[in-house]
């Protein structure tokens, strides 16, 4: 096992983690505001899946991508001033908790109408083709996502017009307050990709290393035979749908179960049974992530407002 | 009659629901999160339990798909209450509501009726940015063919929605996610309270305000200020947007000669422009003062706090339309704000 590559990715998870404690916090102060996502509990999959991909290859997301922001960009100070509507923040403060951008690093949201982006995700992949780049797009999005319009519309031409897109859907069990079994009328959304046709696979969303292999191969695949493959992460997320959701709809024993394979504990456990760090070690790359969190913090804090008279700048129509 | 008692304005929506799904099984209720979770914002509460499954129906999130079951459901006689979770996904529904709904009773020669309300929150809450904050109306106003109506009140939500739900025609139903804990009188007994009609919620002598739904709340946060400087307002709560009453409007600056429209949403062809159309074309006579409109600013919605409180009218823009279409301030007609944005 490569160490490099496993601390990298602890470092990562952990990064994600400590930054959205921070922002829980934030939020009970009322430095956040609006519906703050967490995803806590489901780390390994954006982290896997991005870590699997070319620093070029395209990241689309949802609502709750705060972790699929840090994996691809590290930049901790943008995404928490954007939190705090600042106009340091990555969108300027405009967008918030679920809007995240960064062009630079083809970071492309950010999309908060369920389904909605996952046309646009072919659309993306459908300009690498078009043009004859060999980029893949990263189509992340949830379970409850599985029966909307878009969603299969999106599948339907990826698959028809062969576009390099990797879907992958993150499986938390739960839309809001609904478990999946109460409105899939299949057992896993994967079995969806079939018909379109695609390919798919389903992977314990909770580890990571077995993310990143099956997105690895999927990426290369696409980027190859320009194709769109269908992955099913089946995770967890620990906390409520938003940071105001209580989650009183599952049971505490369920959590229990699931919280027993936080994946980043699993990939800690990994990496000392290999002997690559001890839990010494580990704790000081977490305090390294509590620092820079920390910094993010302050930088988000000292940072200004955007200027009232700003309101009005990129409407052109 | 018996004494009207207190209930937040999601217990008055309830209650419409509840009185109407116990006199009439064929109406149903269906909708994200609305039975076992007890509704996304508690409207529904009680409800699942009370009606079961088969009438309080949870769907998966597919708002085309469930909208158009709830049409073909209405075409063959079940009276159909659907909920969007907010008004802002309803526009992935958008076919089956202005493509299909608006149309039917018309394309067919009116061999169908559609009896169908399409109900949930609309307009923004605090900081949910562009795609959360979106008050949709005048877009829906826009299609003859929806009934669309907005209330203020407790009271007026349980009415309004009796009346909804006994129309045979589809209504767009939009309630305000900031107004579920509003609290106010509703009449006990039977109430239901006619789509189409306005009502004075506060009478005035010098500048009659028109307003709906949150709106009317901040037209009376600027009516009391505007008391103060010896101004007095009329607010007019349109109540419905379609059909219009045109006369409560025209018959409201006929005794105040001055009108401000306070809408929330874009400026550009919102029901305010309309209601202005109508006031210079009707009420041309009438008017001492060009009538004016306190809107949005023509932008999607920032999610910067600061920039949502300047994008969203406010009774102080209120106060400050009203003082210039007195003739009292010169103030500049646009915020001076960069870009497009007024
Ligand atoms: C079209 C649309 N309908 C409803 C919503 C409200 N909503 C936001 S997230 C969500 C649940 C989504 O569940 P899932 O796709 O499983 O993603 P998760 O939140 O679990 O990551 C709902 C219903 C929305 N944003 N867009
Ligand atoms: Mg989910």
């Amino acid at each position: 096992m490569d160490a490099t590559l496993l601390l990298g990715l602890y470092r990562q998870m952990a990064l994600c983690r400590r930054f959205e404690e921070a922002a829980a916090k934030a939020y009970s102060q009322g430095k956040v505001s609006g519906f703050l996502h967490l995803y806590v509990g489901q780390e390994a999959v954006a982290v896997g899946a991005i870590s699997a991909a070319e620093p070029t290859d395209y990241v689309v997301a949802t609502y709750r991508e705060h972790a699929h922001y840090l994996a691809r960009t590290g930049d901790a100070r943008g995404a928490m001033a954007e939190l705090f509507g600042k106009a340091s923040g990555c969108s300027g403060g405009r967008g918030g908790s679920m809007h995240l951008f960064d062009a630079a690093h083809r970071m492309l949201g950010g999309w908060a109408i369920v389904g909605g982006h996952v046309p646009i995700a072919a659309g993306v992949a459908f300009a690498s083709k078009y043009r004859d780049e060999k980029d893949v797009t990263l189509c992340f999005f949830g379970d409850g996502t599985a029966n909307m319009g878009a969603f299969h519309e999106g599948l339907a031409l990826a698959g028809l017009w062969k576009l390099p897109v990797v879907f992958i859907c993150e499986n938390n069990q739960y839309a809001m307050g609904t478990p999946l079994y109460r409105t899939l009328s299949v057992e896993d959304v994967a079995v969806r990709a079939r018909g379109y046709p695609m390919e798919s696979e389903i992977v314990n969303g909770d580890d990571v290393l077995e993310v990143r292999e099956a997105v690895r191969h999927a990426v290369n695949r696409a980027r190859r035979e320009n194709l769109p493959i269908f992955i099913e992460a089946k995770t967890y997320r620990f906390r409520g749908h938003s940071v105001a959701d209580p989650a009183t709809y599952r049971s505490k024993e369920e959590l229990r179960k699931w919280m027993e394979r936080d994946p980043i504990r699993m990939l800690a456990d990994r990496i000392q049974t290999l002997g690559i760090a001890t839990e010494e070690q580990l704790g000081a790359l977490d305090d390294e992530v509590k620092a820079q969190v920390q910094d993010a913090v302050e930088f988000a804090e000292r940072t200004p407002a955007p200027e009232p008279d700003t309101v009005g700048e990129h409407v052109y129509a | 009659m018996p004494e009207p008692r207190v209930l937040t304005f999601r217990e008055a929506l309830r209650e419409a629901m509840v009185e109407e799904m116990e006199r009439d099984p064929s109406i149903f209720l269906m909708g994200e999160e609305v039975g076992h979770y007890n509704g996304a914002y508690k409207v529904s509460e009680g409800m699942l339990a009370r009606f079961g499954e088969k009438r309080v129906i949870d769907t998966p999130i597919a708002e085309t798909g469930f909208a158009g079951v709830g049409i073909g459901a209405a075409m063959v006689g079940l009276r159909p209450i659907i909920e969007f979770m907010t008004w802002n996904f309803s526009l992935v529904a958008a076919d089956q509501l202005i493509n299909n709904a608006a149309k039917l009773r018309y394309m067919s020669n009116g061999q169908f009726t559609l009896p169908i309300v399409f109900r949930g929150p609309g307009g923004a809450a605090h900081a949910l940015a562009a795609q959360h904050s979106q008050a949709l109306e005048s877009l829906y106003a826009h299609v003859p063919g929806l009934k669309v109506v907005m209330p203020s009140t407790p009271a007026d939500a349980k009415g309004l929605l009796k009346a909804a739900i006994r129309d045979d025609n589809p209504v767009v139903f939009i309630e305000s996610e900031v107004m579920y804990a509003l609290k106010g009188d509703v009449p006990a007994g039977e109430h239901v309270v006619p789509l189409g009609v306005a009502d004075v919620k506060r009478p005035g002598r010098d500048v009659t305000l028109v307003a709906w739904s949150k709106m009317v709340h901040t037209a009376l946060k600027a009516a009391d200020v505007l008391t103060g400087e010896g101004i007095e307002a009329e607010v007019v709560d349109l109540r419905t947007l379609r059909p219009l009453d045109e006369r409560a409007v025209l018959a409201s600056v006929a005794r105040t000669h001055r009108c401000v429209v306070v809408q929330e949403g874009w400026p550009f062809a919102g029901v305010a422009a309309e209601l202005i159309a109508l006031v210079a074309r009707e009420g041309f006579d009438d008017l001492d003062a060009p009538p004016e409109r306190v809107t949005n600013l023509d932008v999607p919605m920032p999610y910067a706090r600061n920039l949502e409180n300047v994008v969203l009218p406010s009774p102080e823009r209120v106060v400050a339309t009203v003082r210039r279409v007195l003739g009292l301030t010169e103030a500049p007609r646009r915020p001076a704000v960069a870009g497009r944005g007024r």
